[in-house]
């Protein structure tokens, strides 16, 4: 085994959760190395931030982000928002919004809050109630669509143009499709290979000069997030300009653009801030000494490296990412640091639902923690994001909520322990990069 | 285990893909040519029409660098690069090796040839009119960055030079460029360890059969990285000897991609040369640690900017050579975000991938003009060869501005 390289705080995983926790308390000041198995979920997101997007069991919307983290925890004690508060959930994004304001995507902004949930267009012409969203995404918002034109790209196969303006139809709301090519040499494209030609100044002119010559009288342009990678910011103004009205991103299939975009912005905060951050890196044994992890260790090249720090965040996910496991005699382990389980079901209980978006009796699965987001049993190891009990995320739309305001509120809670001084979320924005490129 | 059954352990980390395409989107060559369609098609989508005794069905993963980035940012642990490597051997079994191919990945052999005619060999890699004609012939670009014969050999430096004995003893795997190419770097090497207490075993040692392994030629690649185990295993003798190499892509292959890519995790001698052996920044991070690196270290006022290349990142520990810079007093340390500088090895030599090698890097050598340093530091030497062709900028390894700020170019 080789030696240990030390910090003051070792946080696994590199999702939104990780990578939250790991800026604030690399800009309080604290040594943060995160250590992930591979690059976080962040990048297969839609880009959009849902904080409470439903409750459980009704068909409506909700209407206020802000209202359903209290209907949330009135009908779950048990849920993550429970242990968050409302004001940590406000706090967070007034920190996300000025972190991406500050990012390297100059121009690139968030919106929203706490107050109503925007109802933004999906590919399949649904309309999803989200707290926050990116700049190029806020004209979808269905209060403000008339008569709308949604333009597909027949490269990018996996966008129905006919289908997201049929649905949307359905709902009320007067769309038409439309196709209009960008041609890349190939029969098929995904979003990142078509944004990353917009990025190009003469490909997005002739493509704005292509949707002019389709989107007839409508009021608004509805295009799948291709709208460039590193120039996001210029291609969407620009293609606003040229059409004289607003265009907003619908999200794909991954790669999802938008999504790439805010992993980006926060992995250059990190950066920026002062953090490691290593990947291929997967934990497979650490070191105790009483309630307390002493080290981790990776499977690096050659034989495991280990990590050694005071405190450790656990942000590792939920059983899609690895991080839980069910085993075929029905066991639950928590594979990371082998901590225990909370919300798991009675002995005895059915396994599985018919329904598949249900919720499965597995669903609320996490690993235990205590008031203080502290792992049952590991006092100097304390759990954000996907990890953590108690929650449906894909029935609530709530996911990206939990996932930042736990690794916000981890981040102040740990840094107490450390000595360090996270900056009030006025200031928390990232500081001026040492390194180059975007 | 037998060799079948390790090859398919590797495959069944297939079974693991979610289809994320996490993979694609940080593929540096998928990103600058169409000729690559992305590690993630021809690798766990084509692996799926790939049977044994047929023909292969995707040429397209020829195109593939070898880079390894998709393997390190997959999240659910399959091994794009290394099945990527498997199935560029299996189509150059079925379809043939080009001579250029057999030539260009055997620098041992290069190094031998070219080493006691420096001078000429030189003259003949810089004129115009016989890279032209090596194009032609060979298929190796005119304009691809080819290191100059040093006309020494860095073993024969080494068998002139005692080393003292000090606190620990490491056994120095120096690689085929610091051999021919770059001699003063394992020169510095060896100063830097000495300097802080360590004593350097240089063991007879040959290729490490990295260039052959990315090229597909499996068989002789499994000669020589057994060959050099065998070279440096009989020194390990007392438990704290490490191996410690400079040339970051050939510490890689011995510690992780020669066991898995060619199938040899049962060569016992192998598996006991992988977990010794260190990265020259890893080791010196550890001994910093531990206490034991010197901080005698005089200012150096200039400012360098830092690539780590992919190999590096495929040891999976971070940059150290970060920490190391940063003890330098008054050394403004850049650090460049950029993923590849396209070279891989000798990917960027062969004509048909010479350009796509320079889109890659395009993006990192503009970072390295405009961040406004003196030098590129960086791990591994064609990386440097191809950073300093791409932006202009003399590139050197992060050893060398220890060396300096230690004084010990002056001693």
């Amino acid at each position: 085994m080789r030696g240990a390289l030390r910090s003051d705080v070792v946080v696994i995983g590199a999702g939104s959760a990780g990578l939250t926790a790991a800026i604030r308390l690399a800009q309080a000041g604290a040594q943060v190395t995160v250590i992930a198995k591979g690059s976080g979920s962040t990048q297969l997101a839609p880009g959009w931030i849902d904080v409470a997007g439903y409750m459980p069991g009704e068909r409506a919307p909700l209407a206020s982000p802000r209202r359903g983290i209290e209907r949330l925890v009135a009908r779950w004690p048990d849920h993550p928002y429970a242990l968050l508060g409302v004001q940590a959930v406000k706090d967070t994004l007034a920190w996300l919004l000025a972190t991406v304001a500050a990012g390297p995507l100059a121009g690139y902004t968030y919106s929203g809050g706490l107050d109503a949930n925007m109802r933004l267009v999906t590919a399949l012409g649904g309309l999803r109630p989200s707290a926050c969203a990116p700049v190029t995404f806020t004209a979808g918002e269905a209060a403000g669509l008339r008569r709308v034109a949604i333009v597909g790209v027949p490269a990018l196969r996996d966008f129905h143009p006919r289908l997201c303006a049929d649905n949307l139809l359905a709902a009320g709301i007067e769309a038409s499709a439309h196709s209009v090519a960008l041609d890349l040499g190939r029969a098929d494209a995904s979003a990142l290979a078509l944004a990353r030609a917009l990025d190009d100044t003469r490909a997005r002119r002739a493509f704005a000069a292509s949707l002019a010559a389709v989107v007839g009288a409508s009021d608004a342009v509805g295009l799948p997030a291709i709208l460039g990678l590193h120039e996001a910011p210029a291609v969407h103004s620009e293609l606003q300009e040229r059409l004289g009205r607003p265009v907003f991103e619908i999200p794909t299939l991954p790669p999802s653009v938008p999504g790439l975009r805010l992993y980006e912005i926060l992995r250059h905060a990190l950066r920026a801030a002062g953090g490691r951050l290593v990947l291929g890196a997967s934990v497979v044994s650490h070191e105790r000494s009483g309630e307390r992890v002493t080290r981790v260790d990776t499977a690096t090249a050659g034989s495991p490296s280990g990590y050694e720090a005071e405190q450790y965040v656990l942000a590792s996910g939920g059983f899609h990412s690895g991080a839980l496991e069910l085993d075929s005699h029905w066991q639950a382990r928590e594979a990371v640091l082998g901590l225990p389980l909370a919300g798991l079901p009675r002995e005895g209980a059915p396994r599985f639902v018919a329904d598949y978006f249900d919720e499965q009796p597995f669903s609320r699965v996490g690993v235990a923690v205590h008031a203080d987001l502290r792992a049952v049993g590991a006092a100097n190891v304390f759990v954000a994001g996907a990890s953590l009990p108690g929650a449906v995320p894909w029935r609530e739309a709530s996911g990206e909520g939990i996932a930042l305001a736990s690794g916000y509120r981890v981040a102040e809670l740990v840094a107490a322990e450390v000595g360090a001084t996270p900056a009030p979320q006025s200031s928390g924005a990232a500081a001026p990069a040492e390194g180059v490129g975007a | 285990m037998s060799e079948l059954a390790e090859l398919a352990a590797l495959r069944g980390t297939l079974d693991h893909c979610v289809k994320c395409t996490i993979c694609e989107s940080a593929c540096p060559v998928a990103a600058a040519t169409p000729l690559f369609p992305g590690p993630k098609y021809a690798g766990p989508q084509a692996e799926r029409y790939r049977v044994a005794g047929q023909p292969s069905v995707d040429l397209s993963v020829d195109y593939c660098s070898g880079c390894g980035i998709c393997s390190q940012v997959c999240p659910q642990g399959v091994k794009i690069a290394e099945l990527n490597a498997q199935a560029r051997h299996a189509m150059k079994v079925q379809r043939g090796v080009p001579l250029r191919d057999r030539i260009i990945t055997r620098p041992e052999l290069l190094g031998r040839l070219g080493t006691p005619v420096a001078e000429i060999a030189n003259r003949a890699l810089g004129s115009r009119a016989l890279r032209a004609a090596g194009e032609r012939l060979l298929g190796v670009h005119r304009d691809a960055p080819a290191p100059r014969f040093a006309g020494r050999r860095f073993s024969a430096w080494a068998g002139a030079h005692q080393s003292p004995v000090g606190r620990r003893r490491v056994v120095y795997f120096h690689g085929c460029g610091t051999e021919y190419y770059e001699p003063w770097e394992g020169e510095r090497v060896v100063a830097v360890l000495e300097h802080n207490g360590v004593e350097v075993v240089v063991p007879k040692q040959g290729c490490c059969g990295l260039p052959l392994q990315s090229s597909g030629l499996f068989d002789d690649a499994r000669h020589s990285v057994l060959a050099l185990a065998r070279a440096l295993e009989p020194h390990l003798a007392d438990p704290a000897t490490v191996i410690v190499g400079n040339a970051t892509s050939c510490t890689l292959m011995l510690k992780r991609e020669a066991r898995e890519i060619l199938g040899l995790e049962q060569d016992p001698v192998l598996a006991r040369v992988a977990e010794r052996t260190y990265d020259i920044c890893e080791l010196l991070l550890e001994l910093h640690q531990a206490g034991e690196l010197k901080t005698d270290l005089r200012p150096l006022r200039e400012t360098v900017a830092y690539h780590a290349p992919c190999q590096q990142q495929g040891h999976g520990i971070g940059k150290p050579a970060l920490d190391l810079l940063a003890l330098i007093p008054g050394l403004k340390v850049r650090e460049l975000d950029a993923r590849c500088c396209g070279i891989a090895g000798t990917y960027g030599l062969k004509a048909e991938k010479y350009e796509i090698a320079m889109a890659v890097g395009a993006d990192l050598f503009a970072q390295a003009r405009d961040s406004r340093a003196a030098t590129v530091a960086c791990d591994s030497e064609t990386c440097r060869w191809q950073i300093t062709h791409g932006s202009g900028l003399p590139s050197s390894h992060p050893i060398d501005y220890l060396y300096r700020s230690y004084g010990l170019d002056e001693v």
